[in-house]
């Protein structure tokens, strides 16, 4: 298959990039950081974006959705990136959607993916129970108690923990922390009790939560999947997470390279423009390398997800998934570093917004783990 | 997609009938990938059979046009053949800058007289070219060159000097940027001719290079002849058929050591010389450095395909091949930086039949030329400074 985008996707892209600058640009987020909203997302907005499709991008027809594919869903991501737009879209559309999609019963699917698609059910998966990701490292365990389960502990860095309906848990039920085997996958309403949720301010003002387990009572039909092995759903759904959290992060590199340019060709000093000096140019042209090394990383892991049929499952979505996440967040990092002092001074203010594309660039390189676990992963995908 | 398919099947087969045994094991010495041209001398006769079976099908060059000798197959089908070749680990069966230069800007630019007389014998790896850009004061600065081609009715004389001209001494034939217009502006007066190096006008000098081996030459050209129909392109418009060529070498270096035979790759190399501990490499920080390379690895091998993609979808940038040199040619260094941190001092080995005369060392210290040859590194970045981000107005 041609590593570039087709017809569609590419109109998909161009018609996201215009409804984001349009209608959620950076000061979006700037405001709703400003005026301390309790939602930290723009509720018409999201219900505007699941009008046009978004939340089902990658939720099959039957249940409702545009089944448009990962590539798709990877093109809204990449020009989320530039924007910042604060939104359900991660935790729900993707995680959720593919959570419900890949691990879900006919029932469960049909009762909440048609409600996702609407835009009228917000999910937020729950991996991490420490603050450095370890997909095996659950933090809550499951007791068997009747014919059901109680579940304790803490999760931790929920992506929209706090505005979520439905959380989706993993959780020991056998074994012991590390180990593979014995995780359990649990779709939980909010309201359950014992459940505590608290939110968390992260640096890049956009939303994650704590979440308590204090015996939360649950049954075997909120399980997700098949109790024990969870882990397997629970992987596919990180790689996914992860391909898109890398096209999120190459979109706010390049939206960062872009910002930082123009500037380059505005900014005078010693009676020269900045952007003519050769030790600036350098600096930008290797970044500019760098972004295309992650674009083609990104475009060929979505596209792989894509050609996945979930049965003959090879490692090689695994490492590519890796791959981008660890490329793209190498490059964020690269890119907002640069950015900043290229700026210089101004760089440093909380009026440019370039300050807020840093911020999340290192929240999204941690979620899901950032560029050393997945080098590691790699590694270990390959042997060594 | 199902005539890809029968496509695939019906290559993976013919591969597999025709490859001869030792032409799908991996290319160690320089030697094993085979230049063509006159002066060849062929490692073995199996050598000669691939290049011949593989040249008679076109697929030395599977994209040129079926009309003048090529393979004629498009893009995706091309690409199977990469795939199908590297599946069984086949060499490339000739490798030379008549292909991967001169032949790609004749096609484009070149009379038809001119595609009928070299584009066969390129692919049939019957000629051996060179390419006579660099003069000893104009390197980077390229379009300053000295060299000068007189006209004299139905030929050029050409008197002049190029230097680091690779493989002079085993060429056969020269691409030539000359002089024709002394009197116009720096990049107007430049044209591109094709010469004949057996010629006595003609000398060729080697210079001993820091890697021990040298195929890089010193030649004089002393009222050397250039037929008239041996012009590409048209007169004083050499320059534009110059980048254009550059565009294509630049593909190439970036390219370079990533053939489509099997090379071992450094984590087998690694796992080789240091080990395992409880399945991870023993040298932790040789692990990470290793995972850092090979993920650029991929990344640059999917970059090419991904821009090469976009150029036959016809959405590509023209200075992309500045960002694919700049970024392979770096990586090749740091690959064989690391080949040196994983083979230890044996890696730096000079003379002996047990390291295979300073092969590791001298293919090493050969990687330092990649960022110059072809234009720097610092030239590419120049290049996507100007070109690309639009930097550079005071
Ligand atoms: C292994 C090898 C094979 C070669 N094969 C051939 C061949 O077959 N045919 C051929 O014609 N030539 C060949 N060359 C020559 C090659 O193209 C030149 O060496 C190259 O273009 C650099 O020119 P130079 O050596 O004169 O260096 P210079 O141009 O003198 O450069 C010296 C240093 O200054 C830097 N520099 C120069 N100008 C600038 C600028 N404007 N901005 C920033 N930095 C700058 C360069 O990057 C470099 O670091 C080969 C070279 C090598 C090393």
């Amino acid at each position: 298959m041609a590593l570039v985008l087709n017809e569609e996707q590419q109109m998909l892209k161009e018609s996201a990039k215009g409804f984001l600058q349009e209608n959620a640009p950076v000061e979006a987020l700037r405001s709703l950081r400003d005026e301390r909203d309790a939602t930290g997302y723009s509720k018409d907005l999201w219900q505007q974006m699941a009008e046009m499709g978004w939340a089902g991008i990658l939720v099959d027809e039957a249940h409702g959705g545009l089944e448009f594919g990962h590539v798709g869903m990877g093109q809204v991501m990449e020009e989320n990136g530039r924007t910042l737009t604060a939104s359900p879209l991660l935790s729900t559309a993707v995680l959720g959607a593919s959570a419900i999609s890949i691990g879900g019963n006919e029932a469960q699917k049909s009762a909440l993916l048609p409600a996702i698609v609407e835009g009228k059910l917000v999910t937020a998966l729950a991996v991490d129970g420490g603050s450095r990701h370890k997909p095996t490292r659950t933090g809550v365990t499951a007791e068997k108690s009747g014919d059901g389960y109680s579940l304790s502990g803490e999760k931790q860095f929920v992506i929209d923990g706090h505005v979520a309906d439905k959380i989706i848990a993993s959780a020991r039920t056998s074994g012991n922390e590390g180990d593979t085997d014995g995780i359990t996958l649990f779709i939980i309403d909010v309201d359950t009790q014992g459940l505590e949720i608290e939110r968390v301010i992260m640096a890049d003002s956009i939303n994650s939560a704590i979440i308590c387990f204090s015996g939360v009572a649950v049954t075997a039909e909120n399980i997700l999947g098949e109790a024990d092995k969870g882990l397997a759903v629970l992987q596919q759904v990180l790689d996914i997470g992860n391909a898109h959290l890398s096209a999120e992060l190459l979109g706010l590199s390049q939206e960062v390279l872009e910002r930082t340019v123009t500037y380059m060709k505005e900014r005078r000093q010693y009676g020269a423009l900045i952007g003519s000096y050769q030790g600036l140019q350098h600096r930008a042209a290797h970044l500019f390398s760098e972004i295309e090394l992650a674009k083609s990383v990104v475009l060929k892991v979505l596209q792989a997800l894509d050609e996945d049929d979930g049965e003959s499952r090879d490692s090689n979505v695994a490492l590519l998934a890796s791959l981008a996440k660890a490329k793209a967040s190498e490059v964020a990092t690269l890119a907002t570093n640069e950015g900043v002092q290229l700026h210089g001074g101004i760089g440093m203010t909380d009026e440019l917004d370039i300050g807020f594309f840093m911020k999340r660039a290192r929240v999204a390189e941690q979620l899901l783990g950032d560029q050393r676990f997945h080098m590691n992963r790699f590694a270990a995908i390959n042997g060594y | 997609m199902a005539d890809l398919d029968t496509f695939r099947t019906e290559t993976r087969a013919w591969l597999n009938a025709n490859c001869p045994p030792t032409q799908c094991t991996p290319s160690e010495e320089f030697e094993d990938t085979c230049w063509g041209g006159t002066k060849w001398r062929f490692t073995n006769p199996e050598q000669k059979t691939w290049l011949d079976v593989m040249a008679e099908r076109g697929w030395t060059a599977p994209e040129w046009p079926a009309e003048y000798g090529g393979g004629g197959l498009d893009r995706e089908q091309a690409k199977i053949l990469y795939q199908e070749m590297a599946r069984i680990g086949a060499r490339t069966p000739l490798f030379s800058m008549g292909l991967s230069m001169i032949g790609p800007a004749l096609l484009k630019y070149g009379t038809e007289a001119q595609k009928q007389q070299h584009i066969p014998n390129i692919v049939a790896g019957k000629i051996w070219w060179c390419q006579g850009y660099s003069e000893p004061n104009f390197g980077s600065d390229l379009a300053g060159l000295q060299t000068r081609a007189e006209d004299k009715g139905d030929h050029y004389i050409i008197n002049g000097q190029k230097v680091w001209t690779s493989y002079a001494n085993m060429a056969d034939w020269m691409f030539c940027l000359v002089r024709t217009d002394p009197d116009a502006a720096k990049h107007a007066g430049i044209s591109l001719v094709l010469f004949d190096m057996s010629q006595p006008g003609v000398t060729v000098k080697p210079i001993p290079l820091i890697s021990g081996k040298s195929p890089f030459c010193e030649t004089f050209l002393d009222d050397v002849r250039a037929d008239k129909d041996q012009l590409v392109g048209q007169v004083n418009k050499g320059w534009e058929l110059a980048t254009y060529l550059l565009t294509h070498e630049r593909a190439m270096i970036g390219n370079m050591g990533q053939s489509t035979a099997i090379v071992k790759s450094l984590n087998e190399h690694a796992v080789e010389q240091v080990g395992l501990e409880n399945g991870i490499l023993a040298d932790s920080a040789l692990r990470a450095d290793i995972t850092s390379w090979l993920m650029d690895d991929m990344a640059f091998q999917l970059t090419a395909e991904r821009l090469g993609d976009e150029t036959k979808a016809g959405t590509g940038t023209g200075a992309a091949s500045s960002m694919l040199k700049y970024a392979g040619t770096e990586n090749n260094k740091r690959r064989h930086e690391l080949m040196l941190g994983i083979h230890g001092t044996q890696a730096l080995a000079w003379e002996g039949e047990a390291f295979k005369d300073g092969q590791m060392a001298s293919v090493w210290l050969r990687t330092k030329g990649n960022t110059i040859e072809g234009g720097t590194s610092e030239i590419q970045l120049n290049i996507i400074s100007k070109r690309i981000l639009g930097l550079g107005e005071k």
